[in-house]
């Protein structure tokens, strides 16, 4: 291919370039270019670009305070870039009408409070909000769409019950829920497992991936790497604002750049159970004398 | 089973319309406006010439005889007016300032919108000649309490403002703002004349005592015309219940919705508070109950308008009927509303 370039005439590389960018740009749904983001006068991200891959399931880590909320927070509108734009299907997420970028991406933050004794049934309900309007506030499809969601993150049977009744892993399953009702294939999750203990954790990584099998694209922000490693196809690692290293977690996660990133020494093993990579972290303390470090 | 038919409430379709059919809530909300109509109606019926119910129904629309018409029309419906409209903007009111601030304490009396009210009226009562006087003359008392209710409430928004309102510093501030309000009203009603202290004082608690048509009148359009504009952007309010993301990852305009309706509210709460003065509890009180009358998770917003018109109307009725002395309707309100918030909290408890 390269050779090919060589052997154009004089406008050709320019025209191979664009239509390079065009096929990337059609690949990807949503990207940010040279974004810069900041609170305040402190600026957390500076010049920075992603693309999301489609329909896989990507995973923004690092250490705290890198950033990897601010991007996520970024690219779904709830922060305004200082410079830089983010580009949602083409357009300009800047300039789109909220609605119409609720209507093609669902986002769901960190830690969302139900007010008490609402039920699962009508916090799943709000998530058809988009596609409604003063005059149509419920319509038999949304109807359909809601059954779909909560059957499909199995809170159906829960539909009943006050959403602050519900433990840990079932209510991220609802918010998640709602979120499905919104009707959109392109997800962003940030920190969904923020509270919950290791079981309920991977309970609701299972149910993305179930969504990520459905043909949703998910981006989300992972604390634990090892989970990270295992429900990602592609990971973004990011340090103070910019992107460290990403892809598959299979080519990303070396010693070395977990040093890099976080300055954890560790070791990068085999999975015994999957197919991934697994990361044993080497403390000060309680490792045996013959470890490499 | 995943049949989660039931729990879903059914939709209906009229034309192009469509809502959710909530039969607990529709049902409450019909037996509280026929309960306010009765006592509204019982209300204008009691006085010095008392009209039987029967009669009072048949003058309000308009087949009554000329006496009775004269006494309803022109003696008793603008007291019974004013209380109707009071209590539905204060109910309102407390309904989004609660919704907004996701904390039943946040209503207007802690927003600071009745005590910069009340700091100003009494300003004009206390301090007498010179420019109070004049503001006094020109502008009347209740639109002076308006202006100042709706000053200290946009005080109270802005200096909470940082990135977004969140709902626990808006009352903090408010409440700051409101004990500034109270004592500045506290130091000129030390420093007053007795007289004029008397007069202010009968403010301060709030009353519907001798209103005229005029000034019913002016809080009847204004009220409206706010409900028309709640009503509009309350479904763009739904989502705002979940918290500002949840509601920006819905498509909801959050910041602009939210500024429109605490503006809404600020301006109801000045309307009650310039018709009747700064009629304690109501707004606190309404939206509670209505909340668990029509067992809703959220205040909902015509409930706690009809709760409020029902408790004001009420009370205003205990007050000037069944007490051997004719109170101010904010003593009662107080008495009424506090001990029933108590009784639905304790009986939640019970549970």
């Amino acid at each position: 291919m390269y050779k090919s370039q060589v052997n154009l005439s004089k406008g050709g590389p320019v025209v191979a370039q664009s239509v390079t960018e065009a096929a990337v740009g059609d690949a990807s749904r949503l990207a940010a270019r040279g974004v810069t983001v900041g609170y305040g006068g402190r600026t957390v991200i500076d010049g920075l670009d992603v693309a999301i891959p489609p329909g896989v399931v990507t995973t923004i880590i690092g250490p705290n305070g890198c950033g990897k909320s601010t991007l996520l927070r970024t690219l779904s509108r709830l922060l305004k870039p200082a410079r830089g734009t983010v580009v949602l299907d083409g357009e300009d997420i800047g300039r789109l009408r909220t609605r119409d970028v609720a209507k093609k991406l669902g986002l769901l933050p960190q830690a969302p409070v139900a007010p008490e004794g609402l039920t699962v049934a009508d916090l799943v309900a709000r998530g058809r909000h988009p596609h409604q309007s003063w005059l149509r506030q419920w319509s038999s499809d949304d109807a359909e769409v809601v059954e779909r969601a909560l059957a499909m993150t199995g809170v159906a049977d829960l539909a009943d019950r006050p959403v602050d009744s519900l433990s840990g892993g079932q209510r991220q399953r609802v918010w998640i829920s709602m979120t499905l009702a919104q009707g959109t294939d392109l997800l962003l999750l940030d920190e969904p497992t923020t509270y919950l203990d290791l079981a309920h954790a991977v309970d609701v990584l299972d149910l993305v991936d179930d969504l990520h099998e459905s043909g949703c694209t998910v981006v989300m922000v992972l604390h634990d790497l090892n989970l990270a490693v295992r429900y990602s196809d592609h990971l973004v690692v990011m340090r103070d604002g910019s992107i460290l290293a990403q892809g598959h977690p299979h080519d990303v996660v070396t010693a070395e750049l977990l040093y890099e990133a976080f300055g954890l020494r560790a070791q990068v093993i085999d999975d015994p159970v999957g197919d991934r990579p697994l990361i044993v972290p080497i403390g000060r303390t309680h490792v045996r004398p013959d470890t490499s470090r | 089973m995943t049949d989660v038919k039931p729990s879903l409430p059914p939709g209906v379709r009229l034309g192009r319309v469509s809502f959710f059919w909530r039969p607990w809530l529709v049902g409450v909300s019909l037996l509280l406006a026929a309960a306010a109509f009765l006592v509204f109606c019982v209300s204008i019926g009691v006085g010095d010439f008392p009209i039987g119910l029967p009669q009072v129904i048949r003058t309000l629309l308009g087949r009554g005889e000329q006496v009775d018409e004269f006494v309803i029309m022109d003696l008793r419906m603008p007291r019974a007016l004013a209380g109707l409209v009071v209590g539905v903007a204060l109910g309102v009111s407390g309904a989004i300032t609660q919704s907004i601030a996701r904390n039943p304490l946040a209503s207007p009396d802690v927003l600071g919108i009745t005590t910069g009210a009340g700091a100003v009226a009494v300003f004009l009562v206390t301090v007498s000649g010179g420019a109070a006087a004049a503001v006094a003359d020109t502008v009347g008392l209740s639109a002076a309490a308006l202006a100042g209710g709706l000053g200290t409430g946009l005080l109270v928004y802005f200096l909470a403002w940082r990135r977004g309102i969140d709902g626990f510093r808006l009352i903090l501030i408010g409440i700051s703002v409101s004990a500034v309000m109270e004592a500045v009203t506290t130091w000129l009603l030390v420093t007053a004349d007795i007289r004029d202290v008397a007069q202010a004082q009968a403010w301060l608690v709030g009353s519907l005592d001798d209103r005229s048509w005029g000034e019913v009148q002016v809080a009847l359009w204004g009220t409206l015309a706010l409900l028309a504009v709640v009503a509009a952007v309350a479904f763009q309010f739904k989502p705002m219940h979940f918290g500002d993301e949840v509601a920006a990852g819905l498509g909801v305009r959050y910041a602009a919705v939210r500024a429109v309706l605490l503006l809404c509210a600020v301006l109801l709460a000045g309307m009650a508070v310039s018709a009747a003065g700064p009629v304690p509890f109501v707004a606190l009180v309404a939206p509670q109950v209505a909340m668990r009358l029509a067992r809703c998770p959220t205040p909902p917003m015509l409930a706690s308008g009809l709760v409020g018109a029902l408790l004001l109307i009420g009370s205003d009725l205990v007050a000037r009927a069944v007490l051997p002395v004719s109170l101010p309707v904010g003593v009662v309100t107080a008495a009424i509303g506090g001990p029933f918030l108590v009784y639905l909290l304790v009986r939640a408890n019970l549970r």
